[in-house]
């Protein structure tokens, strides 16, 4: 199959992008979208021309590195009968003769750092501020110290298998980093080890998301239904419900 | 069964074999595992090793390169313990570092389920699985402290798999005979790392750690004899950085990409592995690959990485490809059954499609090479170099297990599977059968060390996949997230202390000779790739470097096809910098160039597991030699001639390496040969 | 946000109810009036106090409301400076797409109302003597009736995504089940406000009260 491509190029964070069109042929339906852009890229470095920068790396849907908008949606949500991370997508979604937009996630946190690549160190920051139990390697009891019941177990498990790609804030109209924060929060909230941190957590990490300029939750709910890994949208109102159990405890600061 | 005495023949080949190729150098010996009984070797260890006051701790410096299980585990560790950290990587955040891949789970001895296990019996398993090529007192250490990783990796909050009781739940794994894995749904490496990482990033918010992402270590920086820095390259910018320390500790992962299809990651690379060879560092059996027999075969030429699908299908999945050649591109349900081979069962009546990793993956090459493979025809090079479409796939067929279970009981035990082959082969697994492929998963060989994780440089450590240590000649399942996490959180921070002890060393700057000559070369070598403005793409020298090792280095090596490999690993090397084109420029976010420098060093490393291959006249774990195979076709070890760690000396581009023996003592463990009929 | 949306969601729940008492006649209703200016938490505050404390709570509300928007909508507009090409929602409602143009319209439209009917500078079918008639005189008008129409619609979709909001915003989204839940009620409150609403000035219209 034959696709037509309109791709987002922009030299560089400080360079105006725009959209550059491009045909890319002989498209198998079986390969990913990312092997598609290979595709186009092995053309255009033989062709002398500088080829895509798209960020990826294990391309089974697990790292987080890879995503793009797709017509319009976050890892091409739009176009897949699955959740899914761009990597994961395959031409065979697409029809032959389709054509294709391109962009990188767009975002203020997010600056972007060449044609599809962005910088998404806002999310690391937000873990740093609080994203974690803190035990010191050596200092752990034993494992079945404590018992986890299996349903907060479960909820534990579903928030935490976010893979920070960025998915979340892409879709988002107020360009939120909400779904990746709560995912967290739920994550360390729902288990014992968490308990302690609990509440001063919340507060650094929401602050530490304002600071870095992502916007506000209006519960809108793009971003669940982008998220590759399903992220409950529910984890929003678990970090809702700690924020405003933070503000009346003496645990926080 | 015993070891077999090797023929006249074997005899003869063996003085000719390699002399073309490598030199034979002095033994080499692991000086730092103490003497007296196993159980106590590690305590004794950690009592004689030198310690470093805490509070001069923060004046040295340790640079960490990698941050997955093995180096973002080093990185929190040594931050907590006060060290002031440097922790670098190429992906665009340390959690996404490749350990995050890994699906299946972690071994720990804690026998919380009344088995019989302990860590002797850890430990004599991963021994056994490593074919008897590991060294000992570094796997009961890792046996040792596998308990601790499970201790620590909870109260991390990392959210094992758990049983309503509320405490965690532990199945079987990989063929041995206890439960012992502990898992999280099928992702246990990617909540290890990211409890790993969370660790990491509370030791940055500390400033203990200093985190250098999207920069990828080019050169290692060796003065007086000591590992003293690294120069990298910011991948945003393309500054060329020099960066000093005490001590460097490389955590880089494998080097399964050489094969340009593996199940690693795109990025996944050996240069910085590679780059520490050069400066002297001892590589150790580089032609100890693991292939994965459970992978989505490969649909066609622009295919980039394979997908590996967790090997548990076996259990009720079975294994066939038609007997006819002419029937392989039929509709699989219409070949009638009297037309299917069931090979593995066939071949194994015992074992049938649970064979080891290893045979069921050569087996599958076999019955492709044979012409009756299925699926897709991909283009390959024969060993003449002709072109030649072949069918790389067989059935993996759940009718039966559904006509057993029901579609709803396969669905409960694979369903998660089944979807994944679904959205990428765009095929029902439970209409018509999977097709599945070996393919390149871990590579158990990588830079030599010792008891301490230290290699033969002084101040250069090497943890997880990147060094050798532990996995012999293969590596059993669920045993590398742990290998990853023991050297990690409590090995290296134990025994680098006793380095760090001597340190401070010399102040040294950029104009210090060897730090200006290992920033020039990087420049040079840069300026090199950027210059030979030639007409072939790097993807296309990758790919030709991948066919060559697959079908030479991959799942049966002979002597005449290594040979073979190393020629035409010389003659592509040598038009890659005649004609390779590389555009952009360096100062630029430029992933052509990342790639080519990746791509460069791939080639000396692929002719390196070459030679290795070729000199290890035996077959043992994942290195099969055709050569050396039992009348039943099954591998075959030369306990007498190959009982030994090859570790490789580099001297010199297109000069012979030379090969230093680390002779393997077994006190402890009796030597076995395998037998799976 | 949250809090001030629900107050005045009770609030529009309390007024419409109120309006229900025009089908009573004009008695209930210029009594009911009365009343509400009237000793309401007499002796407690002194008389015709509660309206005005009333009234400052609404106005507080109203507000603190619109500071929330705006700070919201100014960190969306800061955190997304550069706009998509193409863009597509999978997910958004059009009750949630218009809750800020939607607000701004819905506020203009209020200060008319409460020009009209509280101030009474803005009434268009001219003088009265009692609220029953003023109330009768305004609906007999026909674009009128349209307006409130087209208004309280702008009203009720504010609350559909509003509603659903408010109580996810304070912790209350605690499943999909709890989320679909929530959207249920909210879509429920938000028809009974339309039809409590819009039932009073059809009737007038039409003649059913007079």
């Amino acid at each position: 199959m034959n696709v037509t491509l309109r791709v987002w190029r922009q030299a560089n964070a400080s360079s105006e992008g725009r959209m550059v069109t491009y045909q890319v042929q002989d498209v198998s339906p079986d390969m990913s979208f990312l092997e598609m852009l290979d595709l186009l890229n092995e053309d255009l470095t033989v062709k002398g021309e500088e080829p895509v920068a798209f960020d990826h790396d294990c391309r089974e849907g697990i790292c987080g590195m890879c995503g793009v908008v797709i017509n319009g949606t976050a890892h091409g949500r739009g176009n897949s009968p699955v959740p899914t991370t761009t990597c994961q997508l395959h031409m065979r979604s697409f029809e032959d003769g389709a054509v294709i937009d391109v962009e990188p996630w767009r975002a203020g946190p997010f600056p972007v750092i060449k044609d599809l690549v962005v910088d998404r160190g806002a999310f690391d920051r937000i873990i740093q501020a609080g994203g974690y139990v803190s035990v010191n390697t050596g200092a752990a009891p034993d494992a079945h110290a404590n018992a986890v019941g299996k349903l907060k177990a479960d909820r534990a498990f579903d928030a935490a298998t976010c893979i920070g790609c960025g998915a979340c804030v892409a879709a988002c109209p107020n360009s939120s980093g909400m779904l990746f924060t709560a995912a967290k929060i739920t994550h360390l909230a729902m288990l014992p080890q968490g308990q302690p941190e609990r509440k001063l957590r919340i507060k650094n990490m929401i602050a530490q998301h304002d600071s870095e300029g992502f916007g506000g939750c209006t519960n809108i709910g793009e971003c669940a239904e982008v998220c590759p890994k399903q992220i409950p949208f529910d984890t929003i109102s678990q970090l809702n419900r700690d924020l405003i159990a933070s503000l009346f405890s003496r645990d926080g600061k | 069964m015993t070891t077999t005495t090797k023929t006249a023949r074997q005899k003869a080949e063996k003085t000719d074999a390699g002399a073309d190729y490598f030199v034979v150098g002095e033994e080499i010996a692991d000086a730092k595992a103490p003497a007296g009984p196993i159980e106590q070797k590690w305590a004794k260890r950690k009592f004689e090793a030198k310690l470093v006051n805490p509070a001069n701790r923060r004046k040295l410096t340790v640079i960490i390169v990698g941050t997955g299980l093995a180096g973002g585990a080093a990185a929190a560790s040594l931050g907590e313990a006060g060290y002031n950290v440097l922790n670098f990587c190429y992906q665009d955040s340390p959690r996404r570092a490749h350990s995050i891949a890994a699906q299946g789970g972690i071994n720990a001895a804690k026998n919380y389920r009344n088995d019989n296990d302990s860590t002797f019996r850890l430990f004599y398993d991963t021994v056994k699985g490593g074919d008897y090529r590991a060294r000992e007192t570094n796997v009961y250490r890792l046996a040792e402290v596998s308990a601790n990783i499970i201790d620590q990796c909870v109260a991390q909050g990392v959210p094992f798999a758990r049983e309503y009781g509320g405490l965690l739940d532990n199945r079987s794994f990989g063929g041995v005979q206890v439960q012992r894995t502990f898992y999280a749904r099928g992702q246990t490496g990617q909540q290890l790392l990211i409890g790993a990482y969370q660790a990491l990033e509370r030791q940055v918010a500390a400033g203990t750690v200093k985190m250098y992402a999207r920069h990828e270590m080019l050169e290692l920086i060796v003065v007086d004899g000591r590992a003293r820095g690294i120069v990298t390259r910011d991948m945003v910018t393309g500054a060329i950085e020099s960066h000093y320390a005490d001590a460097v500790v490389l955590a880089t992962g494998g080097y399964g990409n050489v094969f340009f299809l593996s199940t690693n990651a795109m990025g996944c690379n050996v240069t910085a592995t590679w780059r520490a060879h050069r400066k002297g560092a001892y590589f150790g059996n580089p032609c100890y690959t693991q292939i994965h027999p459970t992978c989505i075969p490969v649909h066609g030429e622009t295919q980039s990485k394979l997908t590996l699908m967790s090997e548990s299908l076996r259990n009720d999945g079975r294994i066939w490809v038609p007997k006819r050649a002419e029937d392989c591109d039929k509709d699989p349900r219409q070949i009638a059954e009297a037309d299917r081979d069931y090979y593995l069962e066939r071949i194994y009546p015992a074992f049938g499609n649970l064979v080891p990793r290893d045979i069921a993956s050569r087996q599958a090459k076999n019955m492709c090479d044979e012409g009756r493979g299925v699926g897709p025809a991909v283009k390959e090079f024969d060993h003449e170099g002709n072109e030649r479409m072949v069918r790389r796939g067989v059935y993996l067929d759940f009718a039966d297990a559904i006509g057993r279970l029901g579609k709803d009981g396969v669905a409960a035990r694979y369903g998660n599977l089944f979807d994944m082959y679904a959205q990428i082969t765009g095929e029902n697994p439970y209409e018509t059968p999977m097709r599945i492929y070996p393919a390149v998963h871990y590579t158990m060989g990588g830079l030599w060390v010792d008891y301490d994780l230290s290699s033969n440089i002084p101040g250069l450590y090497v943890t997880g996949e990147a060094n050798f240590s532990d996995h012999g000649a293969n590596r059993l399942g669920a045993s590398a997230l742990m290998q990853g996490l023991a050297d990690g959180y409590f090995v290296l921070p134990n025994t680098i202390n006793d380095y760090l002890a001597g340190a401070p060393f010399e102040k040294i700057d950029d104009t210090h000779p060897a730090a200006a000559e290992a920033l020039a070369s990087v420049k040079g070598r840069i300026e090199a790739l950027l210059s030979v403005n030639g007409t072939r793409t790097v993807d296309s020298f990758h790919k030709e470097l991948g066919h060559i090792m697959w079908e030479y280095c991959g799942m049966e090596r002979t002597e005449e096809g290594l040979k073979t490999a190393i020629a035409k690993i010389d003659e592509l090397r040598e038009e890659f910098w005649r004609d390779v084109k590389v555009t952009g420029v360096n100062e630029d976010f430029n992933q052509t160039l990342e790639r080519a420098g990746r791509v460069a060093d791939f080639f000396e490393l692929g002719r390196l597991m070459c030679v290795d291959a070729l000199h290890r006249r035996e077959s043992c774990g994942g290195h099969f030699r055709a050569e050396s195979q039992t009348e039943d076709g099954e591998a075959l070890r030369h306990d007498d001639e190959f009982l030994y760690v090859g570790a490789w000396e580099f001297t010199g581009t297109g000069e012979k390496p030379v090969l230093h023996k680390e002779p393997l003592e077994y006190n402890f463990i009796e030597l076995k040969q395998r037998s799976y009929k | 946000m949250a809090v001030t949306g629900l107050i005045m969601i009770g609030f529009l729940l309390m007024h419409m109810y109120g309006n229900l008492k025009m089908f009573l006649g004009a008695e209930a209703f210029d009594h009911y009036a009365e009343w509400l200016k009237g000793d309401i938490l007499y002796p407690l505050v002194p008389k015709g106090w509660f309206i005005w404390i009333f009234r400052a709570v609404m106005v507080a509300s109203v507000v603190l409301h619109m500071y929330s928007a705006i700070t919201l909508w100014k960190r969306a507009m800061d955190a997304n400076p550069s706009a998509y090409q193409v863009k597509k929602q999978l997910a958004q409602t059009y009750s949630a797409r218009t809750m800020r143009w939607g607000g701004i319209i819905l506020a203009g439209l209020l200060i008319f109302h409460l020009a009209q009917f509280t101030v009474h500078s803005a009434l268009v079918a001219g003088a009265y003597t009692t609220p029953y008639e003023m109330v009768v005189g305004e609906f007999r008008i026909w674009w009128m009736v349209l307006l409130y129409a087209i208004w309280i619609a702008t009203v009720c979709m504010h609350v559909r995504h509003g509603f659903w909001s408010a109580f996810a915003t304070l912790g209350a989204n605690t499943s999909a089940k709890a989320r679909a839940v929530l959207n249920g009620c909210a879509w429920a409150v938000a028809l009974l406000l339309y039809i409590g609403f819009m039932i009073m000035p059809v009737a007038v219209f039409f003649g059913w009260i007079n």
